[in-house]
């Protein structure tokens, strides 16, 4: 078992309405010093083998095709690993 | 023979019944076609209609684009079956390659739901054969994802080869580059555009008049040049 976590961000030259409407929205809460907010969507994957390479390179697969849309979107997948005191710990594995 | 013209129904397709409508006004044969059957019925061209096929989850005609109708309409697009989206179906055609580019939220974060001017860029596609290069038309307009966007290079590209098939006049009502409003593939076949000429074919709805009519009428011209069926 396993965690594998994609997360898909818009391009930084796509414009991101989202995202500018959350950061003019700080200071009128009192959150000050916030110059840029860009606004993202983060997978969580639970693997029924582990996360070896080829389970990755599938997930690789499976977002550039599906979960992100790269004429607009970057992503990034990682795993997700749980240590024996049950802090998290995690590792990236691949950037793209 | 009359034409028949494939209308594509996904969950959460709103327009497919108008479509059906303007393809008999215009005096073709509307054929449903469902999302999850593979065979295309032999139709003569299709329409991807409006709406928010499954909810517009994940992006707008993301998980559309992997439904068996589209594997077949994807292959029958590029042998040159003339493909028309509206709206949502134009997020599908840019979803499934089939167009280049991406839509994106408008940049006003506000749905969008007007009568909208347009210019026709071009006749030389199959679905604006009855219009004329530089004609002004009418045709309502509602979306919530309807930026169009694309790399300097792609947009460079299309406007180089006459691919910009509807640009926005009087105002851009969602942030679209370069005020694109559709495009066609380099065929000429597959066209796509984010304002709703199905909803523009009967005087009696709305100002916006008849322009979306032409549509319709181009492809059956298209069609009958081509000798797929009699004019």
């Amino acid at each position: 078992m396993a965690r594998v976590v994609v997360d898909v961000m818009l391009k930084p030259e796509i414009l991101d309405p989202q995202g500018q409407a959350v950061q003019r929205a700080l200071p009128r809460l009192g959150f000050g010093g916030i110059s840029d907010v860009r606004q993202g969507k983060r997978f969580e994957l639970e693997l029924d083998g582990p996360a070896d390479d080829a389970a990755l390179a599938r997930i690789h697969e499976l977002a550039e095709t599906f979960l992100a849309n790269t004429v607009i979107e970057d992503f990034t997948v990682r795993v997700e690993e749980t240590g024996a005191a049950g802090s998290p710990a995690e590792t990236v594995r691949a950037v793209s | 023979m009359t034409a028949r013209i494939g209308v594509i129904t996904f969950p959460g397709s709103l327009d497919d019944r108008d479509t059906h409508r303007a393809i008999r006004l215009a005096g073709a044969e509307p054929v449903a076609l469902w999302h999850r059957d593979r065979d295309l019925q032999g139709v003569d061209a299709t329409v991807l209609p409006g709406g928010f096929s499954y909810g517009d989850y994940l992006r707008a005609g993301a998980i559309s684009r992997f439904s068996p109708v589209m594997e077949s309409l994807v292959e029958a697009a590029r042998d040159g079956l003339p493909v028309l989206g509206i709206c949502n179906g134009f997020q599908v055609l840019t979803e499934s390659h089939l167009l280049p580019g991406a839509m994106v939220r408008n940049d006003h974060l506000h749905f969008v739901c007007r009568e909208q001017k347009l210019r026709v860029e071009t006749a030389a596609t199959a679905w604006t054969g009855d219009f004329t290069a530089g004609q002004e038309i009418h045709i309502p307009l509602k979306n919530m994802d309807g930026r169009y966007v694309a790399d300097e290079r792609t947009l460079d590209e299309l406007e180089a080869e006459g691919r910009v098939v509807f640009r926005y006049l009087d105002g851009n009502p969602n942030g679209s580059l370069r005020d694109i409003a559709g495009i066609t593939n380099e065929a000429g076949n597959v066209v796509g555009l984010m304002p709703h000429p199905e909803h523009a074919v009967e005087p009696l709805i709305g100002t916006a008049g008849t322009d979306g009519l032409g549509f319709f009428t181009s492809v059956l011209r298209t069609l009958s040049t081509v000798g797929k069926v009699s004019a």
